[in-house]
């Protein structure tokens, strides 16, 4: 290389090392402010939705059950103290399954928007991290309000309970990974994202301890529970919020549960999306 | 003369059997416009998204600005402004945002970038529709932002993968008015196209691709010097009795050729081959006389059309 060209690098040197470094910010920023283009359905959904759960479950629901059992049924705490840690990780997988599912394929086909972040300088990795940073934050600002909620319906016994903001949240993203590693490889939309929400989320959410004890369900049926992320993270939420009482190896397993799902998860998304851009 | 800012020796692309590019060699000087002509299929875009640093080579060599892509990716892209072939705008966002959310990506502050954006709208006639969304633009204007987007960074090279493909006359002027603006202020053009008139109009020099391979290179008048005569006498029979005809006259003029819709009579003199044509008693419903262009090349070359 001749040192004319090398000096007339230099800018290209520069470019691609912020590029290296910073890529996937650039990323996120760009989604962030995708999300503008619906930010009232998402203030209005992460205030609505808290309140109208809260109160269809944690109080009107909870009337009939504490009146019935006299405790959440684990024998610990009311209904609604019980309920509260479910609902904020179900938020948190709800709104994942809302940005990792219709918005990738999208970002693929119908508004592609990956390429043509594939043709500036960030990689295809980073376009995957981008849109996963951008998502974890609209999860955790929506755990957030949703706990705040939490906290005046009185549903927060224990001050570490705040930190059911973050497990909730990485139950969110984990979720989100492994739907959206999968969204990536669809070329044509027939149907499967409904096909995820109905016969994957859906059953998550009922089969999940949400609105009752996992130990409530015939042993043939606990299964569903324990491969589901969504038992591990609300799991933890009640050990944050209430001190649900279990074995610490438990604990351990929700964690390590979540936290593999997630990296797993973020690592094949990066893969699958890479092969698919970089073609 | 200045070190060449494309390089490309035996580049190959493959998909398992199939080669999508099968070891193209060319260079590209600075400040030249460069094009890609061939029919579809002929790996025209493949090419380019390898020389946009996305797609990697299964060989041959590739030097974009004196680097290898697959050692520098980020910092190719960061010097290049890309078009492609199917509009990638951000939807959900406005006009200049979609200009400003793409400088970021350069690592350009904010205020520097939506002071650019301004001058780029201004450059793409499109000032007026700074707030509009993008769906509700025209087709030509979704190009012309493109466009504006792809030179956020203020590129060293251009590529522009069919950038009028699509459009109407009126709006492929507007955009030849433009590339040729960023063509006299030095920026290099690389372009692919189907269109000879497109390829005349902006191309310095181009090379035929034909089924991954280049079948010839040249400025646009070489090519036509080489491979055609300068005139072309167009005659039609009727589609039922072109191919007869065509037998008849095999000897008229330097070649004669034979589509489905008309015969094609290569001479340095058209209205003299018309003449002789008609001498002989062969009375066509159309004739045409006019100077041989692009077209003509390709179909000498490969014996096809460009656009099928």
């Amino acid at each position: 290389m001749s040192e004319q060209t090398v000096s007339s690098n230099r800018s290209a040197m520069a470019g691609g090392a912020r590029a290296r470094r910073l890529g996937s910010w650039y990323v996120a920023e760009h989604r962030l402010l995708d999300m503008r283009a619906y930010a009232q359905t998402i203030v209005a959904t992460s205030i609505g939705n808290p309140l109208v759960y809260l109160f269809a479950l944690g109080v009107g629901l909870a009337s009939l059950v504490d009146a019935n059992l006299g405790d959440g049924g684990g024998g610990q705490v009311s209904y609604l103290v019980f309920v509260a840690p479910a609902l904020l990780a179900a938020a948190a997988v709800t709104v994942a399954t809302e940005e990792f599912t219709y918005p990738i394929l999208a970002a693929f086909k119908w508004n592609p928007i990956f390429s043509a972040m594939r043709s500036a300088p960030v990689s295809s990795a980073q376009i995957a991290n981008g849109t996963i940073i951008a998502v974890a934050l609209r999860i955790v600002a929506t755990c957030a309000i949703y706990f705040a909620v939490m906290v005046a319906f009185g549903a927060v016994p224990s001050p570490l309970g705040v930190f059911g903001i973050l497990t909730a949240s990485a139950t969110g993203v984990a979720v989100g990974v492994v739907i959206m590693a999968y969204t990536s490889t669809v070329e044509e939309d027939k149907g499967q994202m409904a096909i995820i929400m109905r016969f994957i989320i859906t059953p998550m959410f009922l089969f999940s301890g949400t609105f009752f004890p996992l130990s409530q369900l015939p042993v043939y049926l606990q299964w569903i529970g324990w491969i589901s992320p969504l038992w591990h993270g609300t799991e933890l939420g009640r050990v944050l919020a209430y001190g649900l009482a279990e074995p610490i190896w438990l604990t351990v397993a929700h964690v390590a549960y979540i936290v593999i799902m997630l990296l797993g998860g973020w690592r094949a998304a990066q893969v699958i999306i890479t092969r698919r851009l970089d073609k | 003369m200045p070190a060449p800012v494309i390089t490309a020796t035996a580049l190959t692309k493959k998909y398992k059997d199939f080669a999508a590019v099968d070891g193209i060699s060319f260079e590209v000087a600075p400040g030249e416009s460069f094009g890609l002509l061939g029919p579809n299929g002929a790996g025209k875009s493949t090419t380019m998204r390898m020389l946009g640093a996305v797609s990697t080579r299964t060989g041959g060599d590739l030097r974009i600005l004196g680097l290898d892509p697959d050692e520098h990716g980020p910092e190719i892209r960061s010097q290049l402004g890309v078009v492609p072939q199917a509009d990638n705008l951000d939807q959900e966002l406005r006009v200049r945002d979609n200009l400003i959310v793409y400088g970021r990506y350069f690592g350009i502050p904010r205020a520097v970038v939506a002071k650019r954006a301004d001058e780029l709208l201004e450059f793409a006639q499109l000032a007026d529709r700074a707030k509009a969304k993008v769906d509700d633009l025209s087709g030509g204007m979704k190009r012309r932002l493109t466009i504006a987007r792809a030179l956020v960074n203020d590129p060293r090279i251009l590529l522009l993968d069919e950038p009028t493909t699509g459009l109407d006359p009126q709006a492929r002027h507007i955009l030849w008015d433009r590339l040729f603006r960023l063509k006299e202020q030095g920026t290099t053009l690389l372009l692919t196209t189907h269109y000879m008139d497109e390829a005349e109009q902006l191309c310095d020099r181009l090379v035929v691709v034909d089924k991954g391979a280049i079948m010839a290179e040249g400025s646009p008048a070489e090519l036509i010097r080489a491979h055609s005569s300068r005139e072309v006498l167009e005659v039609r029979f009727g589609s039922d009795r072109n191919a007869i005809v065509a037998e008849q006259i095999a000897g008229v003029g330097d070649r004669v050729e034979v589509l489905p819709d008309r015969i094609l009579v290569y001479s340095a003199d058209g209205e003299a081959e018309l003449a002789h044509l008609l001498r002989q008693g062969h009375e066509p419903i159309t004739s045409l006389v006019r100077r041989s262009s692009l077209e003509d090349v390709f179909l000498r070359l490969t014996g096809r059309t460009l656009i099928e």
